[in-house]
């Protein structure tokens, strides 16, 4: 008889990588879900269209650089998905998609793949696409009837007029990307991940925090604050990025904090209404001095 | 309840043997005895090929501290002295002995009382006593506090973190008197006026049992948290104390000694009967075996004579551990034998003993959050696999404790713990040769 000799520990937790991927994903069909209820087929067509442009290219990316294909372990659905999430619902679907095989290609596969990235894929690819089509990428819909209109944010921060009521904005009766304007159906999202411990409270809490106080301490309403724009999207799902953002509690808080600043300079001092995208982008950059120095502290020592 | 730092809960696993009371496994015929079992200095053979020996005859010793001498665990004949396969981690020779007499009678003499702490140390060095909770450290050398260090607290760990095994847990419920007098006996080698015992809440007969064994003593028994690794030397006197072992420390630096519940019976025979360490209790079980038990198995006897006297392996069975399944050690065949540190034998079958494919990480953290010494094994994983001993070191790999917690909940199953082994050593043997 033979027997395996395999090292320890012999017994390992039952989810692996592959079911955290795929679990996000489920999570994130939330806002989707809302978006499509908001904004039509057409946002159905886009979420689709850009999910899978983002695992062919990765497809594609390891078949030609003959390496074992993974493209189905979740990750790569998750970027395309995001993306749909943070892109204008009447979005023309071929920018999209080079939107999509941007993210995967470039912004992914060339740093090394799976955890070696430094941006977030799907926030890197929405600034390329604002980069590239200013106009198309900045043309907002009203819901239900798909008349052309301004976001809450620009409305309020630059035009000076009223905003929609907080029940609108909670729900997400307004104009915007297609996934982020129903902070409800984030919030369901994000309850189940942090249920299943996918995700934890360090780097939201951090970051919306951080927008609310500053908001209050400048003058502006704090909770029109947190519910416009894409703030909660990605604070519960791209500040929580795991391979972009730090690993440590700590430093998982210090980059909501950071989030969070930079999003408040952007949107009141700014030239952009919205600055959720690039403060975490700046902040994916600081990711690993952060990780070098939030570490934890060691047992039987003082400090780290 | 008080805490440590991380840690994880796997399935317990328990139930298969926790009511199995110890039963003595038959004599083996032949015993196969690695030279080495211990942490410290090879032993030298005491006897040559054909010699007589009788049970409990010393037949290996070393004229070093940290050592601990080899005793026969059957009377017969040595047959053989030379290489043979075994678990124990150490590349040393074996003894062989056949043969098996009558069994040796020990007879109770003393009482802690009229012992002095040397003679308690001498006693356990003589009996060849080591840890027995796993990590095999000879005991006289724990039972020696360094010059100048104070001692005032005695642990003893009957928290058997590890999944499966259940050893400890039926040495509490049928040893008693004997763990009373082992953790009088430590106490008083290194003169400390505080005892605890330790035990995890899972085990809550037990826990009866040493309260009322202990009702009139100066004992505390303290339950803890079921929660691997409790029973982590570091972990448990943090939980109990609040002290924390400094990094690269011992227990003495904070004043404790820790010892297994199965250690200090096994030196309570000693000091008490003058009986070395010759047999063990070792947990048989797993989905593999047909006829779970907590066996006394004399020291050497083989895998397959331990197995079969349980009803032998299933037709799966696909992999056999010695010791629990968090930080045992897989075997190739059944020949190898028991020896002191094996505090169990786990067969799993083809379902349990999954075999696991290593993926990048993803830099979830979990391992970070697991990790109860604040390591950051995700970074010491990238570290390890480009052969960077000098950042790993820089990232104090010297103070993994070895619990597997990051492997075990790595859902990029990255065997990171035994990435920290190979550097601890690769760093320790570097010292030695710039020494």
């Amino acid at each position: 008889m033979s027997f395996d000799i395999s090292t320890g520990p012999h017994i390992r937790v039952p989810s692996d990588a592959r079911l955290v991927m795929w679990l996000v994903a489920f999570a994130l069909l939330f806002p989707a879900a809302a978006g499509v209820y908001y904004f039509g087929s057409g946002a159905l067509i886009l979420i689709v269209f850009t999910t899978l442009v983002a695992v062919a290219t990765e497809a594609a990316c390891q078949w030609f650089a003959r390496r074992p294909i993974t493209a189905l372990d979740g990750s790569a659905a998750v970027t395309g998905l995001l993306l749909a999430l943070i892109l204008p619902p009447t979005l023309p679907l071929w920018m999209a998609g080079i939107g999509a095989a941007f993210s995967i290609a470039i912004v992914k596969v060339l740093f090394g793949g799976l955890g070696f990235n430094i941006f977030n894929p799907a926030l890197a690819a929405r600034a390329f696409l604002l980069a590239s089509w200013p106009v198309a990428m900045t043309t907002w819909v009203r819901p239900f009837d798909a008349v052309t209109t301004a976001t809450p944010l620009y409305l309020v921060n630059k035009l000076h007029e009223a905003a929609p009521s907080y029940w609108a904005l909670f729900v997400g009766n307004r104009a915007g990307s297609l996934g982020e304007t129903s902070v409800l159906a984030i919030l369901i999202g994000a309850a189940l991940l942090l249920l299943v411990r996918v995700i934890d409270w360090p780097a939201p809490t951090a970051f919306i925090g951080t927008v609310a106080l500053l908001s209050w301490l400048l003058g502006h309403d704090p909770l029109f604050a947190i519910l416009s724009g894409g703030l909660v999207l990605g604070a519960f799902f791209m500040a929580t990025d795991y391979v972009t953002a730090p690993v440590t509690v700590k430093g998982r808080f210090i980059f909501g904090l950071g989030c969070g600043l930079l999003t408040v300079l952007i949107r009141y001092f700014g030239g952009f209404p919205e600055g959720v995208n690039y403060s975490i982008l700046i902040m994916n950059m600081l990711t690993p001095v952060i990780d070098k120095y939030a570490r934890p502290r060691l047992f039987g020592s003082k400090h780290a | 309840m008080p805490n440590f730092r991380g840690g994880v809960h796997p399935p317990e696993q328990k139930d298969a043997t926790e009511k199995q009371p110890l039963k003595t496994a038959a004599l083996p015929a032949r015993v196969v005895l690695p030279l080495q079992q211990n942490l410290g200095c090879p032993n030298d053979p005491l006897v040559k090929v054909g010699d007589e020996v009788k049970e409990g005859q010393k037949i290996a010793d070393a004229q070093k501290f940290i050592a601990a001498p080899l005793h026969a665990p059957i009377s017969g004949k040595v047959t053989k002295i030379e290489k043979l396969d075994n678990a124990c981690g150490f590349d040393t020779a074996s003894i062989v002995i056949e043969g098996s007499g009558a069994a040796t009678a020990y007879a109770g003499q003393w009482s802690v009382e009229e012992l002095t702490p040397e003679q308690i140390r001498q006693s356990v060095r003589e009996a060849g006593i080591v840890g027995l909770g796993g990590a095999a450290f000879p005991t006289h050398v724990k039972l020696t506090p360094p010059a100048g260090k104070q001692i005032d607290a005695v642990i003893i760990n009957g928290c058997e973190c590890e999944p499966y095994l259940t050893a400890d847990h039926r040495i509490m419920l049928e040893r008693g008197a004997d763990l009373l007098y082992g953790a009088r006996a430590i106490a008083k080698a290194v003169g400390a006026g505080r005892i605890i015992m330790a035990i995890e809440e899972n085990k809550a007969d037990a826990i009866a049992k040493v309260q009322l064994a202990t009702r009139d003593t100066q004992l505390e028994t303290i339950k803890l948290r079921t929660k691997y690794p409790q029973g982590g030397e570091k972990m448990l006197i943090k939980t109990l104390l609040g002290r924390e072992v400094p990094s690269g420390g011992l227990p003495s630096d904070v004043g404790v000694v820790v010892q297994n519940v199965g250690t200090a019976v096994a030196i309570a025979e000693a000091v008490k009967y003058g009986k070395p360490l010759i047999e063990r209790v070792v947990t048989v079980t797993g989905s593999a075996v047909k006829q779970p038990q907590n066996l006394v198995v004399r020291i050497g006897t083989t895998f397959k004579e331990v197995i079969d006297q349980c009803g032998g392996l299933t037709e799966d069975a696909a992999k056999v551990i010695m010791g629990g399944p968090m930080t045992g050690i897989a075997v190739a065949s059944l020949d190898v034998p028991v020896v002191k540190a094996t505090s169990g034998i786990l067969a799993l079958n083809k379902r349990d003993a999954q075999h696991y494919e290593e993926g990048d990480c993803i830099r979830c953290g979990r391992c970070l959050k697991v990790c109860p010494t604040g390591l950051m094994p995700n970074f010491l994983g990238e570290y390890a696999r480009l052969k960077n001993w000098d950042k790993m070191a820089e990232y104090h790999v010297a103070d993994c404790i070895e619990c597997g917690c990051c492997s075990y909940v790595c859902p990029s199953r990255i065997y990171l713990v035994q990435y920290f082994k190979v550097a601890k050593r690769e760093l320790q043997t570097r010292k030695a040769v710039c020494k």
